[in-house]
């Protein structure tokens, strides 16, 4: 018996984001649920009823009827008192839920004998990224959050010098740098601003690197990294130097973007009110932990104020301010958290306490609170910092590689092989005739001239090197040559003592089989070589 | 033609073909190289035949033997598919291996070449003439026997005697032996036993040692063979007392030899363990039993259609080529779609791995040969870095080249080999016949990571539905 899940039409006020997308339905009907959708769901997020039906979903036209008929709810925000009372005896509800925030909301659903899964839950470990939407709606806001300071925001990001003068670029500062400080930093170095960022971990400072930013760290040695990947409190000395910071780099930028958040506490007061005065008229501040009372004692949460000449940005709605994308993303998620939940494809959740991410995720199970779940086994940042450590030691040792000639060789080795070599000398010279040794010194100069040589040869050209040098290797053809009718100069060589016949037959057949090569490999790297081409 | 005359213009071919070397370390100035080296071929060999060792009626005679070999030469050369290179260098290191013992012998059984020479100069050509014969006839047997390595003819697996060391040894000492007698013989027919019993000998050994080697390690065994039919050149040389030849014998001899130094660096690997053979059969069976860390997680297949859509939303691709898309010729499948992901603005870029294929820069042929543009293909060492801002890495038919086990654990038999590092890639598309695991004989824990998909299927059928998978 294959269950079927409700999309109910989101209720907080300004909410335009959907639980569920056309694309997003069609996968939920293969892993073999049906859906139901509320009619004008996701109108909001630019998304008609025909768009789901075409996609294989009901349309159902109310509230009441649509969380009646439905075994598994879908939603973004967090049920509402009236929601709650919706919600079938039994039922299953996958959506935001911030249980830390929420006890009476957990106790209400228990009561009503509901499995709960919470998105915000999710465990960070790598496995479960796929489903983690506090990520992909981190991302968003990190994203939106530029967006809106640059249409608050009287002057271009970029640089530009044009005939009615020169325009300097923004400079942004960007205050923590998980998934939104550094979606954030992304996008304002897109718009062609320079960027600055601050974090308290220390290992994130190559993150905002690569994203083109410039790491500016708190001059003070402590450890910021806390358990699962996020930050944790910092000691009052670091706080001062912090302060310092922040205050020297509000007196240079334009724009601050603050994403400090400590899980289950009120956001770290990272801006005062004298560093916002020290800024310049018309700068911007967005404070994305305004939900959590704000990064900057400015801030007024939900609203858009102009302190001090300074504007500042207190949204605290800001992925739902990109309701399409952020619908797409969040749907995707819930179809991963759904594929976890069904590995049978029959359309029915498995809730299998067993598995470390579902019951990381699951609340409320079956009218039983579980929250919050036993410390996940192994935290994801921590321990990718420390595998990436003996990762770098090979990849430096292979880089040496050649070309650059490969590592000096010890002293102990270079001392043996010299002795080796004058002993082979010494018996040379004692041993050979002068004629042998003119041979030998053209011989020892010339393996020293093909090292040389050779060793500058990028390695994309091996194998036209090898057919070339094998090419080259026919001039053993001489020897053939010299021996096929060497004139008779001494009176002193009897023709008979020579065997002619057979000594010539041996130089034709040894002439053909090098020309073979000659021609063969020459004609065969010309082959090669014309076939390189930039 | 004087005597004089021919001198120097074997100094001018020498130049020419140190100018020839010299030219093929860059793309720009290969062509020419290639050039010098035809040039100085020439020039080397009018010189000889119009030289004062060469009387007139020999002429016809080289004329006829040139004419022949080289028109099976340059049909050789037309004919031979790219892929097919290893098996015809190797082939041709055999020619050179057996001009050196033919031109041996009849130097042998040739009084005029020793005649005005005291007692010690002969002893010495003696020398001369037996070790040509040696490496000669090592070269011959050798790259007969990785021809057919090559070419499929006999398997790729290392055939390992048991006392193989010892069979070596036995083999050495023999050589050692009859070269004693073959030096205190006091005629020609009395010393061409010996001469014989070694050749055999030497035939004996060159097979051995490259039936001990395992596919894997073939890029090695191929530039080693090329360097041994330099030294077969160079002997020659001093047995003929013509420098030209001893100057061009070993130029190509060391040349040889550091290719194979670079590609044994290239797998971390001592070039006398190498030698010794055996990769993946005597090294890889006890670390097996010795707890490999079984590779935990499961395998993702993933369609021709689904790589296509991973490839169509992705801003940058590195594609990491191996021996399976030589053997499945999709070198030019692979082209059309690096052309049609380029045309959409993409990044695409080839990693090459040095020891990827059978014979070095065997990768960087098939992909010129496909029309890739050579600035878009990239060393392991340029592009290692680049992995973690890469969408997608595509690695068509290779294994141990892409293996993080060589880098992670210690007690894999290719630990330390340097790998590309395409599981940093944010997705890793590995396309393969089926799981079976590479030369090394090591399972790859890149297969079990959670951002790796599969494409099974042969390397050539899969990449045209995923080029029409692109189009549609």
């Amino acid at each position: 018996m294959s269950q079927s899940i409700g999309v109910p039409k989101e209720v907080f006020p300004g909410e335009k984001r959907v639980a569920t997308v056309p694309d997003v339905v069609q996968k939920l009907i293969k892993l073999g649920f049906s859906v139901a959708v509320q009619s004008g769901a996701g109108a909001a997020a630019s998304i008609d009823d025909d768009a789901y039906r075409a996609a294989g979903a009901s349309i159902v036209p109310d509230a009441a009827s649509l969380w009646s008929g439905a075994d598994i709810i879908f939603k973004v925000r967090a049920p509402s008192r009236d929601e709650v009372n919706l919600l079938r005896e039994g039922g299953t509800l996958v959506s935001f839920i911030w249980p830390a925030q929420n006890p009476q909301l957990l106790q209400a659903l228990a009561a009503k004998q509901a499995t709960v899964l919470a998105m915000d839950s999710v465990p960070r470990i790598s496995r479960a990224q796929k489903l983690d939407a506090l990520s992909s709606m981190a991302n968003i806001g990190g994203y939106r959050a530029v967006i809106e300071a640059a249409h608050e925001f009287g002057r271009f990001f970029t640089g530009q010098i044009t005939a009615a003068g020169k325009v300097p670029p923004a400079k942004v500062f960007v205050i923590g740098a998980g998934v939104a400080g550094l979606a954030a930093i992304g996008a304002a170095n897109g718009l062609g601003a320079i960027v600055r960022a601050n974090d308290t971990r220390a290992e994130v400072g190559d993150q905002i690197k690569s994203l083109g930013a410039e790491f500016v760290p708190v001059e003070y040695v402590e450890e910021g990294s806390g358990g699962g990947g996020y930050a944790k409190v910092m000691s009052e000395g670091f706080q001062k130097a912090q302060r310092e910071l922040f205050a020297k780099q509000a007196k240079e930028v334009d724009i601050i973007i603050t994403t400090a958040l400590i899980p289950g506490k009120p956001a770290p007061k990272l801006i005062t009110a004298e560093m916002v005065q020290s800024m310049k008229p018309g700068s911007v501040i967005v404070d994305m932990a305004s939900e959590q009372g704000g990064n900057c004692e400015l801030t007024e949460p939900g609203k858009v104020v102009v302190k001090h000449g300074v504007i500042i940005i207190g949204y605290t709605d800001l992925p739902s301010r990109l309701p399409t994308q952020a619908s797409n993303l969040y749907s995707t998620n819930l179809f991963r958290l759904s594929e976890e939940l069904c590995k049978a494809k029959d359309g029915v959740f498995n809730v299998n306490m067993d598995d470390e991410v579902i019951r990381g995720t699951t609340v409320v199970k079956e009218g039983t609170v579980t929250w919050p779940p036993p410390v996940p086994k192994l935290s994801a940042a921590p321990a990718g910092a420390a595998s990436a450590k003996p990762d770098i030691k090979p990849a430096a040792s292979a880089k040496k590689g050649h070309g650059a000639g490969g590592e000096p060789m010890s002293a102990g080795a270079i001392t043996v092989i010299f002795a080796i070599a004058a002993v082979l000398f010494a018996l040379i010279g004692v041993f050979a005739p002068p004629a042998f040794l003119g041979h030998f010194t053209v011989f020892v100069l010339a393996c020293f001239i093909g090292y040389m040589v050779v060793w500058n040869v990028t390695p994309s050209l091996h194998t036209p090197l090898m057919s070339v040098t094998n090419a080259i290797s026919s001039i053993i053809i001489i020897g053939a040559l010299v021996q096929i009718a060497p004139p008779v100069i001494d009176a002193v060589t009897p023709a008979e003592m020579r065997p002619d016949v057979i000594i010539r037959w041996l130089a034709v057949v040894g002439i053909a089989l090098t020309a073979v090569n000659m021609f063969g490999g020459f004609a065969v790297t010309r082959r090669m070589l014309s076939m390189f081409r930039k | 033609m004087s005597g004089s005359l021919t001198s120097v213009a074997y100094i001018a071919a020498t130049i020419l073909f140190i100018l020839s070397l010299g030219g093929l370390s860059n793309p720009e100035t290969s062509r020419r190289g290639n050039l010098y080296g035809m040039i100085g071929m020439s020039i080397a060999v009018l010189a000889t035949i119009l030289g004062p060792r060469v009387s007139a009626q020999g002429i016809s005679w080289i004329a006829g033997a040139l004419v022949v070999g080289g028109a099976l030469g340059l049909y050789l050369a037309r004919s031979v598919q790219m892929t097919q290179m290893p098996e015809l260098v190797a082939f041709m290191h055999s020619l050179v291996g057996l001009v050196a013992v033919v031109v041996g012998y009849a130097s042998f059984i040739d009084p005029s070449a020793a005649l005005d020479m005291s007692a010690a100069e002969q002893g010495i050509h003696h020398v001369e003439v037996y070790l040509g014969v040696l490496i000669g006839a090592v070269t011959l047997s050798g790259s007969v026997i990785a021809f057919g390595k090559l070419s499929g003819r006999i398997g790729g697996k290392p055939l390992l005697l048991p006392a193989r060391h010892w069979l070596n040894l036995a083999l050495l000492l023999g050589v050692i032996a009859l070269g004693y007698v073959f030096l205190s013989a006091s005629s020609i027919e009395s010393g061409m036993q010996p001469l014989i019993a070694m050749t055999v000998l030497a035939l004996v050994f060159g097979v051995h040692m490259v039936m001990a080697i395992g596919g894997a390690d073939m890029p090695v065994v191929v530039s080693m063979l090329n360097s041994y039919s330099g030294w077969a050149a160079a002997a020659t040389g001093f047995m003929l007392s013509n420098d030209l030849l001893i100057v061009t014998g070993a130029l190509v001899g060391s040349s040889g030899a550091i290719l194979s130094y670079i590609m044994c660096k290239a797998m971390n690997r001592n070039f006398f363990s190498v030698i010794a053979g055996g990769f993946g059969g005597g090294a890889g069976a006890p670390a097996k039993g010795g707890g490999v860390a079984e590779p935990a997680g499961e395998v993702v297949a993933v369609s021709s259609q689904e790589t296509a859509d991973l490839l169509k939303e992705a801003a940058s691709v590195v594609i990491v080529p191996g021996y399976g898309m030589a053997v499945a010729q999709a070198q030019h499948t692979v082209y059309e779609i690096t052309k049609y992901l380029r045309e959409k603005g993409k990044n695409v870029r080839f990693a090459i791995h040095p020891v990827a294929g059978r014979m070095p820069g065997h990768m960087n042929v098939l992909l010129a040969e496909a029309k890739v543009p050579y600035d878009i293909v990239f060393e392991m060492d340029e592009i290692n870095d680049d992995f973690p801002q890469t969408a997608v890495a595509m690695v068509i038919g290779a294994n141990d080249i892409v293996n993080p086990s060589a880098q992670d654990d210690p007690s894999s038999p290719i630990a330390g080999m340097p790998v590309l590092e395409v599981w940093k890639a944010q997705t890793t598309i590995v396309m393969k016949r089926s799981m079976a695991s590479g030369y090394a004989g090591v399972d790859n824990p890149l297969f079990y990571k959670e951002n790796n998909r599969m494409l099974f299927g042969d390397a050539k059928k899969m990449l045209d539905e995923v080029l029409a998978a692109l189009k549609s």
